[in-house]
């Protein structure tokens, strides 16, 4: 099976859902010309053309809107944030209108596009530039979100993505980008909504998605060296939540760690740990633990920045805490 | 057309007389006049009854009547070819909905609440929709629209469609980065749009002088290469010439193109408002160049119109008023399984 790179997974994704639909457009900073800040939509423009890959100036809400409005009438557009960092200049749109109009239309409107992007940390990028949107965006009723971490995956819910009759909020990695995995050479789709168990096992829960998943397998790892068996649950969706799987996995193991890289309060991870607070209540043997990061703006020093975030020997110590050992 | 507050014609009937054709291939102008007096006859009897309706505590929420800017919902989109073009607009929506070719009924039902509402009562008065009469609301965050109905045109672009997009806001939604951004684009890519601001004076309670670096807002596209006008928002003949212009501009060149239509609510800001910012004789210097009266007037002089067939047009929209809040009070409240329906698709 061919190994390719995480940027060409989500490139090759595009190319093949534009080649099969003319609605189908990519809009944002630098993907034509520029063939992408992050060189994700490399050849796109001379493929097909600036009608279907379209510059914009630095105008988040404008272009965010724009994506939106010829989603309404039939586009199905791919948004591309330089980085999910600079959404925030386009949250209203996304919020008030993308997830909306569904809704306060009665069932009139639908919104099909696509919104994805590096989020999270990368290095020495300080606060601005380092910032994790899955708690904002998966807060909203009326979009989806996922955050894959294999370059097959990435391409397999890209491409769902932009059949989706939804928004959809994809989220990607700056890091992540270089990675490399096999993809199979024949089409294929992986529907939004569906979680992976990475690897089986006995005694631990460990819970993540997107760049963290590395350090979690990581984690696994490490773990089986010292006689303790992991499973790893890659949730691949934060919005539709694969609740079946999350519940299936700590039942079994009985203790649970999440690993969220995002500050801690009103996250994700802490929904999703009073989730499983609620609904396995009988079944687990500790609390539920979150790795998440430290309550901080994310300073430029390297040092203090990998001390904020989570790490392979954080999630090690969190899954050795909820097992007593 | 001078600055500020003016802008408006100075009494009913003296307005300069300008040949408007008729937009009904074959109708008269006759037909024409009558049919946009009619509209704007609809709309302030439907806004008068929504008030009614408000005061009972049947409508709730944020309502936003269109009360003395009839003129500018119903001349503008009387340019249009609802089948090729679109309309967007801001919360005070009612107007525009109704210009569209709405259906009352499901508007008023819509304002109650219930189920039979054009939104099926989620929405309510700021997110009126009509998919099939290309009315895409009614938005309730200020400005948010632009991009939105910027967007609609790129999609008319890129299919190569003969339609043109009429963005309407307030005096209040220019100042906002969306209104900015968005015109920027539309030039740069060329897209058929007319941005139509309803300059009403007030942003709520603002007077728009006061947080304005310029009163002439038809000076706002110049920025972007993108030309402006400023017209008379109260007649509509006047509304129907101007949006006509640039929407034959925008289709025929694919040129986008701002107009400021100088307005006034007669009501306050929204249903809680008693609007005590302003003048009582302010408000009576606007009532006298009513937009419906200008129009009868015209008509009267050129014998187009008597007073018997007015007061049967008007009673006409009366009747419809009455019977949508009938069909209101009639129509089942929403079943709270809808809930979770129309969340996604």
């Amino acid at each position: 099976m061919p190994v390719i790179a995480f940027r060409q997974a989500l490139k090759d994704a595009m190319d093949e859902e534009m080649a099969r639909d003319q609605n189908v457009i990519l809009m944002g900073e630098e993907v034509a010309q520029y063939n992408g800040a992050y060189k994700v939509s490399q050849g796109l423009l001379d493929k097909y053309g600036p009608e279907r890959i379209i510059d914009t100036p630095i105008t988040e809400e404008g272009f965010t809107g724009v994506g939106i409005g010829a989603a309404l009438v039939g586009l199905r557009p791919i948004v591309e944030w330089m980085t999910v960092n600079f959404s925030a200049q386009a949250f209203d749109q996304v919020l008030n209108n993308a997830a909306k109009m569904l809704y306060m239309s009665g069932g009139q409107l639908k919104v099909p596009i696509v919104f994805r992007g590096p989020n999270g940390p990368a290095e020495y990028l300080a606060s601005q530039h380092s910032q994790s949107f899955q708690a904002f965006y998966s807060h909203i009723p009326g979009i989806k979100v996922v955050a894959p971490s294999t370059p097959h995956d990435a391409k397999g819910m890209l491409k769902s993505a932009i059949r989706d009759d939804n928004p959809v909020i994809f989220l990607e990695g700056e890091m992540m980008y270089a990675w490399k995995g096999e993809v199979p050479d024949e089409e294929y789709l992986i529907p939004l909504g569906k979680a992976e168990v990475k690897r089986t096992g006995e005694e631990v829960t460990l819970i993540s998605f997107s760049r963290s998943m590395q350090m979690v397998l990581e984690a696994a790892e490490v773990l089986e060296k010292e006689g303790y068996s992991a499973e790893v649950l890659d949730l691949r969706s934060l919005r539709p939540l694969d609740e079946e799987a999350v519940f299936a996995s700590v039942v079994k193991t009985n203790r649970c760690v999440i690993i969220d890289n995002d500050w801690p309060m009103a996250s994700f991870g802490s929904y999703l740990g009073w989730l499983i607070s609620k609904n396995c209540f009988d079944s687990l043997d500790a609390p539920v633990e979150l790795v998440a990061m430290e309550d901080v703006p994310m300073p430029y020093n390297h040092t203090l920045e990998l001390a904020v975030q989570p790490s392979m020997e954080k999630i090690v110590t969190a899954a050795k805490r909820v097992m007593y050992v | 057309m001078g600055k500020g507050k003016a802008g408006v014609t100075s009494a009913a009937g003296t307005a300069p007389e300008k040949k408007t054709t008729s937009k009904t291939p074959g109708g008269s102008e006759k037909a024409f006049r009558t049919e946009l007096l009619r509209q704007m006859l609809l709309i302030r009897r439907f806004e008068e009854k929504s008030a009614q309706m408000y005061g009972l505590r049947k409508i709730g929420g944020f309502c936003h009547l269109y009360i003395g800017q009839e003129a500018v919902a119903v001349g503008a989109v009387a340019a249009l070819d609802l089948k090729d073009d679109y309309v967007l607009t801001a919360y005070r929506d009612h107007g525009h909905a109704l210009a569209c070719g709405m259906d009352p009924k499901a508007m008023m039902a819509e304002l109650y609440g219930r189920q039979a509402g054009c939104s099926r009562g989620k929405g309510g008065s700021m997110h009126m929709f009509d998919v099939d009469k290309h009315m895409l609301g009614g938005n309730g965050i200020v400005g948010a629209h632009i991009p939105v109905a910027t967007g609609v045109a790129l999609k008319i672009k890129y299919k190569k469609e003969n339609g043109v997009v009429l963005c309407f806001f307030g005096d209040g939604a220019i100042h906002q980065g969306s209104f900015h951004e968005s015109l920027n684009l539309a030039k740069i890519w060329n897209l058929p749009i007319v941005y139509i601001c309803e300059n009403n004076q007030y942003g709520m309670g603002t007077d728009f002088r006061r947080v304005s670096s310029v009163t002439d807002f038809s000076k706002m596209g110049l920025s972007y290469d993108i030309p402006g006008s400023q017209m008379d928002g109260m007649d509509v003949l006047k509304v129907h010439a101007a949006v006509k212009e640039a929407a034959d501009r925008a289709r025929k060149e694919h040129q986008p193109s701002f107009i400021e239509a100088v307005t006034y609510r007669y009501k306050g800001h929204s249903m809680s408002d008693p609007a005590t910012y302003r003048t009582k004789e302010e408000l009576g210097e606007y009532k006298s160049q009513d937009p419906i009266l200008i129009l009868k007037a015209q008509m009267l002089k050129s014998k187009q119109l008597n007073n018997e067939e007015f007061d049967k047009i008007d009673a006409g929209c009366k009747r419809i008023g009455n019977e949508a809040v009938q069909f209101a009070e009639d129509s089942p409240q929403p079943a709270i399984e809808m809930l979770y329906e129309d969340v996604v698709v």
